[in-house]
């Protein structure tokens, strides 16, 4: 089973990277462009009886940082 | 007196806390691998040095903070032993929990490489005993991912318990009220993301931090 997590800061938490990006659209001259967050993709290949308590550990073990971060959990149909 | 210095590899400040370590206790620490699994016996202090552990692949400090060792340097820093984490030691030690909060990329974007002036906030801890409160000292920093980041609740908490260790004078990374290091609640754990061991005799460029390792194993050998 494919599973993709996306890990994204929480709302409220300054995303420096995020911000820069921002400001580069904006000098291609792309308007409009509200804001930018920049997060991660972690692709996993895992078992297909893997349960979601154990996606959801791996996540919040490792994955993410919890104190600033969020997680998405999407299984992937093959 | 035994202490002790863990290496993960992309450790690159080891040898450094290493010397600093003889210098100022006369006996050089034992050096122990990421992957052991157990400490040695009778440890009386443990340092996480700076570098880029495992790579920073994920985050900072997050494999590192999963490492075999770092289950012993969490029981030893439950039993009270004193554990220093600078840098990218720091970032470890907020991943594994034995620190609050989380370091996250520079809010300039850049790599910081400078010597910054500190303010000593807590001068009653093992580690700052040696300082007076209130006291201004210079220590370089060298980090990518110093931005101090906590919760409102918890950085009351820190404030009010006296958690705050150090604070920059000039803000330089985006750290949320201007922390440069903090101690857990038992105040025998202190993360910081400055460098005090690159400031530990003048040829250095300044001696600032030799006190901090004066006061922590200075008490050590009392004991």
């Amino acid at each position: 089973m494919k599973v993709r997590i996306h890990v994204s800061l929480k709302p409220g938490v300054l995303d420096p990277q995020g911000r820069a990006v921002h400001h580069a659209l904006e000098g291609l001259g792309y308007e409009g462009v509200n804001d930018v967050r920049i997060g991660r993709l972690v692709e996993l290949d895992v078992a297909d009886d893997t349960s979601d308590a154990a996606l959801e550990a791996m996540c919040e073990e490792l994955l993410a940082n919890m104190v600033i971060e969020n997680y998405r959990i999407e299984k992937v149909q093959p | 007196m035994k202490t002790a210095v863990v290496t993960f590899p992309g450790s690159n400040c080891d040898r450094d806390m290493q010397v600093a370590l003889r210098e100022v206790s006369g006996r050089d620490p034992v050096r122990v691998w990421h992957g052991d699994a157990d400490l040695p016996d009778g440890l009386d202090f443990i340092a996480l040095p700076g570098g880029f552990s495992y790579g920073d692949y994920l985050r900072s400090g997050a494999m590192a903070a999963n490492s075999p060792i770092m289950r012993s340097v969490v029981k030893a820093a439950e039993r009270g032993v004193p554990v220093l984490g600078v840098c990218n030691g720091f970032q470890v030690l907020t991943e594994s929990g034995l620190l609050p909060g989380a370091l996250m990329r520079n809010a300039g974007q850049t790599f910081i490489c400078r010597t910054v002036e500190l303010v000593v906030e807590n001068a009653q801890s093992m580690f700052t005993r040696s300082y007076e409160a209130g006291e201004t000292v210079r220590i370089p920093v060298a980090h990518h991912d110093g931005n101090y980041f906590a919760d409102d609740v918890t950085l009351d908490r820190l404030e009010g318990e006296g958690r705050v260790a150090f604070r920059y004078s000039e803000n330089c990374n985006g750290s949320q009220r201007d922390i440069a290091g903090v101690l857990n609640a038992k105040g025998n754990v202190l993360g910081m993301m400055p460098h005090p061991e690159r400031a530990i005799e003048d040829v250095q460029g300044g001696s600032d931090g030799r006190r901090l390792f004066e006061s922590v194993l200075g008490m050590l050998e009392r004991v």
